[in-house]
């Protein structure tokens, strides 16, 4: 028989499950801070800052040197270009994190692609040479990859292709990920674009998660070793808003009749929602009563920094304010993570305000 | 049933909520709503209760309170619904013919074994035995429904061959079954069994075979629930072989990840089901291992698969000795880690191995038969709190191993 990851323990299987479940230490959670070139040039300009690298590694530096917040987080996922650089006075970011005992990681997909026949369905592509590529980021101090899938409801969507072709995209990525020592974080996001309700999107969710699970078997992926990141289970962005508890209640029962219970952790995306939204919402899932075999925390992008851009606009003199404000949403979602969250950061400017844009790219 | 009714007489929609809270809070006593609402002859509310709440929510409820309750610590199955051939060769083997009145009387001799049923959540059934009764002419599903014991039914119609495959087979019994599930319900039953059979071998189990049996299973489970009956899923892997444990582990995981996959296509409720796998072992023709060992692996390839919304697994224990069986379960249910399903037992030949042996076919054994079965249930049912010590292990033939090769039942 033909030795796979999961068949016996091994130094790299070791590694795999022990960042694996490091990233789901309770109190903890991801920095999703890996904005391609383009996706944080929209960023950058919606607070008139050019883009250009400088500025790309100053909001990085301003973020990972805040100081307390790393105590928060277990891993900061990176674009390529930012694995690579360093603070103003010269120590390189993955030095940074690592002292603060947070996980570089590193995004490795190369971006969304059309399939034909569809209604604008999409498939992920970037397996050529990822292993190489993988194999390159871990010397350069990566741990853990994402890739990021996406699918839409509508009346014919998702369709049966683009769910396997998606899951089976994944799984791929998944198991070439492992066999270079990154942990792969699978991340099959279902837009919240549309009206349908929430027990439609959980519906969708519980399928899309089936295929996803039934492929990384296939693939003989090390559960164990993998995370997973999803979108919470919420109405479409054109319907009426539900409770964070009816979110709670619909996610997890949907992740309960789909992961697996060797997953050590589920890292939320935050998709559309303000940063207050969601960090109740993940609070809410964690007071629930209920089988619970993995740790529930955040992986946010717009939700963690949103607040912090606005106060930063770019300037220096804005730094320590912002800083407050990405501190503030750092420590929120780290008790939300613990179902302690009282709602106290709720004060910063935009913390309510909708990140939902529709179609996201990123 | 009615005295529920009466309770909540005049309630109407929200009275029929107040019962499904008491169903979910109080599951053993799950009866049948639909004659729920028919005896309740004064209940003005009895149509606006059914048009307002959906057959499906009915038997949802019912599905889950079920399920739930047969994976309750301490409780497991007793499978008795060997078909008429196989257990043909078990009295065969203590030398009783094979005729009606004693295979009645074997069931009469375990149902009626005083203080076994408290360790006893289910009981499965032939379809002979669902409508036989005690000496007495007591109907066997009261005994069990008064023990708190759910009556389960066998459903399948046994294994055919897979053209093309090495021996290999698909789980036959689809047709009609959505009819003959309305009729067990009817009779009693509130949870059925079907059993499809995977072998280990070079090229085994094939894909055909792996995604066969897993469509079969789900397809048979979703017409169970369509029809009130919680459907157990047993995707057997027979133990026979050379191979070693980690490739039966490696096999089980690829089994169930089907199996999951198949029953998520088929929109099977997994909070209404329960699963009935092999335990993660060498293969017959291999070294054994401590019973920790098989623990270890079979709770891993169970977190790898088994979503936590499944509320139970009941395992079988294939060719395993009674001693076996029960020390493996109790090595389970000890060891740390995420379990999110109680572990108990669904065991057919570990329950009644030293039963049979006991009794003989003679009215004279059968309190001595009776006493090795209560010991056997006692056992289990420790071993579902993982504190078994051992004590049973003293009946005649409790560590003989029970492997048939190729097993058909």
């Amino acid at each position: 028989m033909v030795n796979t990851l999961t068949s016996a323990s091994s130094p790299v299987a070791d590694e795999l499950i022990a960042n694996a479940a490091y990233i789901g230490t309770p109190g903890k959670g991801i920095l999703a801070a890996d904005e391609s070139t383009g996706t944080i040039g929209k960023r950058l300009s919606s607070i008139n800052v050019e883009n250009v690298e400088e500025n790309r590694r100053a909001l990085r530096e301003l973020l990972f040197c805040t100081p307390g917040a790393l105590q928060y987080i277990s891993g900061v996922i990176l674009f390529e270009e930012t694995l690579y650089q360093k603070t103003a006075s010269g120590k390189p970011f993955v030095e940074v994190l690592k002292e603060g005992g947070a996980l570089p990681g590193i995004k490795v997909d190369l971006g969304t692609i059309e399939l034909a026949g569809t209604n604008g369905e999409t498939t992920t592509q970037g397996h050529d040479d990822l292993g190489k590529r993988c194999m390159k980021y871990y010397d350069a101090g990566a741990r853990f990859a994402k890739w990021r899938a996406v699918l839409k409801i509508g009346p014919n969507e998702p369709s049966q292709l683009s769910i396997d072709a998606n899951a089976n995209g994944l799984a791929r990525y998944a198991i070439i990920c492992q066999e270079n020592g990154l942990v792969p974080i699978v991340e099959p996001e279902i837009l919240s674009d549309g009206s349908h309700d929430i027990a439609k999107c959980a519906d969708i969710t519980e399928r899309v998660l089936a295929a996803c699970y039934k492929a990384l078997n296939d693939q003989h992926v090390l559960l164990e070793g993998t995370l997973l990141k999803p979108n919470m289970v919420t109405p479409g962005a054109d319907s009426a808003k539900v409770t964070p508890e009816v979110i709670a209640e619909h996610t997890v029962r949907a992740l309960q009749r789909t992961v697996p219970p060797a997953v050590p952790a589920v890292v939320f995306l935050s998709g559309g929602q303000s940063e207050e939204e969601a960090t109740c919402n993940l609070n809410a899932m964690n007071k629930l009563n209920g089988k619970k075999p993995w740790s529930l925390t955040f992986s946010f992008g717009r939700a963690l920094q949103q607040s912090t851009l606005k106060a930063w606009a770019g300037k220096t003199e804005n730094i320590e304010k912002a800083r407050a404000a990405f501190l503030a949403r750092c420590k929120a979602n780290s008790e939300a993570t613990l179902g302690t969250y009282k709602g106290d950061a709720a004060g910063g400017a935009g913390v309510s305000e909708s990140l939902h844009v529709k179609d996201y790219k990123y």
